[in-house]
This record gives structure tokens, C-alpha cells and sequence, in this order.
């Protein structure tokens, strides 16, 4: 329980994974310019990666290293995810369109968000144990929705501010990631695994 | 003057015109996570454009035997080939560089840039126009790595081509105090954002 409970505190905040660790930038960037789709985005990163570490673990530890194929595990990993993407994009299009069109690219693109692809990586790497595993995955996508909602949140004022020509756009929003991510440094050394 | 020729032009594009940091900000992962040091971002650089040449021929010379309706899952299957050929190279000649670029190897595959020029180029052009393409990019996500890497260690470590104490050149003696917040997470991304407003003003002066 206890090493449960680390996991979930250090991945949403201590070793946050957009923040931190520096993985699924590209969402990061690309849709936090409206809380809606930032929203959106999350949930559907949520449900991917939880999913995703949950299978990838199992077929990592139940047949990749059974019959010593570790070295195809790139290539099962991520036909796993671009699978599950395909499996949260048909009923999306069909429940809320408005949603759909919101996420626009993005939400194929989830297949190369690197987050994702990540907790699948780090869960065998950091030699999980199955329940670890998962707690992992729904920690770090819920940090991964924490940095995207603060953006959010952040470039949504943004617009209104006076922002000098040269830094209009990614430039801006690049040094107030690295603005939020000094607030998450504070976070640092709290606890490890 | 010679007519355009198209394989200068697709070398040249992407260095500069189309430069995937610093004009398209694709692959920003790599970008932030592995230039605290110069030597780690040129090998991540030069690891992402092994793979983009090699999977831009193979995917340009499979193009016509590829459906259209599956293509993604050919062309990440082709490039996951690819980034588990440079991983074990790179864990059996360079184990400090892989060591130190860690899980930002196998990442290589989830690189928005190398899928985006599959996309948008080499499944719809001859093959060696997209090898061409393939090593314009390449070098111009290596140079925008060796730039940010090179910037963050200076700043943030005060040296060149650490972290190895041995090959490490101190640029400035023993009593420099570096700014440690640009080795640090937060330091990539503000000086990324810096750099991308100076490369604003110099593209807006030479009209680029």
C-alpha cells in the first residue's frame, strides 16, 4: 500500500511526466490552447495509457519473456497502443462528434505520444510488479492531465497579455512550461521509490 | 541559372525552411529530455537520423505494395524495426551514450518527426529523393539538438563534451559557478523558448 501510494504521489507531482521527465511534449503543446480539448485530451490519454501498461505488462512478462523474445518489444508495444487508440478513436467519432473534431489530429497522433509508449517502457524497466504496474500508468497519465489542464488554464490568459513580437506563440509557451515546471521543482526529493 | 534542382531543395528544406524543432517543433520529447549534455544530444540526434534515413528508403521502395488503408501500422512497424537495430548497436558499441540516453532510445519510435516525414513524404516520392529527404531532416533535428545541448551545458555545467570527466573542457576554470536550473528540467524548457525566439528574429531578417 504503501508503495502504492508513493507511486501515485510521485508520478502526478514529484516526477511529473510532461514537466520532469519530458515525455508526450507534443500534446502538450499542441492542444492546451483551450481548456475543452485539454480536457478531452486527458481523458482519452487516461484511458489509453491505463490500458496500455495494463496489456503491455502482461505480455511483456507473460509471453515476450517466456519465450525470450525481449528484443521484439518495441514493435509489440506500440502495434498495442496504436491498437488501443484505434479502439478509443471509432466509438468517439460516433458519441461526440463535437469531441472528435476538437481533438482534431491529435488523437491518432496518441499513437506516437511518447508518454504513452513510455509508462509502457518505464513499467517493465523499473521491474513492476503487476498491480505497481497499472498504479503507474494511471498516475502518471493523471500527472500528464495536471501539466496539460494548468497549461490550459495558463494559455487561456495568455491571449490577453502583451507578449513581445519575436515570442508569440511556441516561443511563449515553451518558457511557461518552464516556468510551471520550476513551481514543480519544489516538489523535488519528497520522496523516491 | 540552372533549373531547380529538387534534391538540393529537399536537402536544404529541412535544415532550414522546414526545420523540424525549430520551424515544425516536432520530436520536442528528445529535444528536452536528453541536451543537458552536447555529447548526448548529438548521439540522440544522430540515432533519430539513422533511423529516419533508413525507414524513409524502405518505405519509399515499399510505397506501391503498402494498402492505404493500413499504411500507419506498416510504417510503424518498418521504423520499430529500425530503432530496435540502433538500440542494440547502440548498447553494444556506445553503452555510456545508451546508458545515458536510457528510455529515450526505444522512444525513437513514437518520433513524430520520423513518422511525419513517412507520411507526408516518402510514401509518395521516389526513393532517392526520400533518402535525400531523410538525411536533410536528420541533420536538421541534429543541428537543432547540438545548439540546445550545446547551450544547457555551457550554461548549466560550464563545460563541453562532459559529462566524462576525462574528455570534459572547462570553459571557464575551477571557480566558475554554473547556472545549475539550465541542466535542470525547467532550464530545457526556457531555453528551448529562448531559442526559438532568436531563430524567430533571424528567420524574420533574412526573410526565410
Amino acid at each position: 500500500m504503501e508503495t502504492l501510494l508513493s507511486i501515485i504521489f510521485i508520478y502526478i507531482l514529484v516526477d511529473n511526466f510532461v514537466l520532469q521527465r519530458f515525455f508526450g511534449i507534443c500534446p502538450f503543446l499542441g492542444v492546451s490552447r483551450k481548456m475543452e480539448t485539454a480536457v478531452g485530451m486527458s481523458m482519452a490519454v487516461i484511458f489509453v495509457m491505463t490500458m496500455a501498461t495494463l496489456v503491455t505488462w502482461l505480455l511483456y512478462t507473460f509471453v515476450l519473456v517466456q519465450f525470450n523474445l525481449e528484443y521484439l518489444q518495441i514493435v509489440t508495444f506500440i502495434l498495442v497502443i496504436a491498437s488501443l487508440v484505434q479502439l478509443v478513436e471509432t466509438p468517439l467519432r460516433k458519441i461526440s462528434p463535437t469531441l472528435y473534431q476538437g481533438l482534431g489530429i491529435f488523437l491518432p497522433l496518441i499513437t506516437t505520444n511518447c508518454a504513452i509508449m513510455a509508462v509502457a517502457l518505464l513499467a517493465v524497466r523499473e521491474e513492476f510488479a503487476f498491480i505497481e504496474a497499472v498504479v503507474f500508468g494511471v498516475a502518471a497519465s493523471l500527472g500528464f492531465s495536471l501539466a496539460l489542464v494548468i497549461m490550459a488554464g495558463i494559455r487561456e490568459r495568455l491571449e490577453l497579455a502583451n507578449i513581445p513580437d519575436v515570442l508569440q506563440g511556441s516561443a511563449v509557451t515553451l518558457i511557461t512550461a518552464g516556468i510551471l515546471s520550476l513551481a514543480f521543482q519544489g516538489f523535488r526529493g519528497m520522496l523516491t521509490l | 541559372m540552372s533549373a531547380p534542382n529538387p534534391y538540393l531543395d529537399d536537402l536544404s528544406k529541412g535544415i532550414i525552411k522546414e526545420n523540424p524543432v525549430f520551424r515544425m517543433l516536432l520530436g520536442m520529447c528528445p529535444v528536452l529530455g536528453v541536451t543537458g549534455y552536447f555529447i548526448n544530444g548529438l548521439g540522440m540526434g544522430l540515432a533519430a537520423t539513422a533511423v529516419l534515413i533508413a525507414s524513409n528508403v524502405v518505405i519509399a521502395a515499399l510505397k506501391n505494395f503498402i494498402p492505404p488503408q493500413v499504411r500507419i501500422p506498416c510504417f510503424i512497424v518498418v521504423i520499430a524495426t529500425f530503432v530496435t537495430i540502433i538500440e542494440m548497436v547502440l548498447q553494444a558499441f556506445q553503452p555510456v551514450l545508451y546508458e545515458a540516453l536510457g528510455v529515450f532510445v526505444p522512444l525513437i519510435v513514437v518520433n513524430c518527426v520520423i513518422l511525419g516525414r513517412a507520411e507526408a513524404f516518402a510514401s509518395k516520392k521516389p526513393v532517392l529523393r526520400a533518402l535525400v529527404d531523410g538525411v536533410g531532416v536528420g541533420l536538421g533535428f541534429t543541428l537543432a539538438l547540438g545548439i540546445l545541448a550545446l547551450v544547457r551545458e555551457v550554461a548549466g555545467q560550464g563545460t563541453i563534451m562532459g559529462p566524462d570527466p576525462e574528455s570534459a573542457i572547462l570553459l571557464f576554470g575551477q571557480g566558475f559557478q554554473p547556472m545549475g536550473l539550465f541542466g535542470q528540467p525547467p532550464g530545457a524548457f526556457i531555453a528551448l523558448g529562448l531559442l526559438l525566439g532568436l531563430t524567430n528574429v533571424i528567420f524574420k531578417k533574412f526573410n526565410i
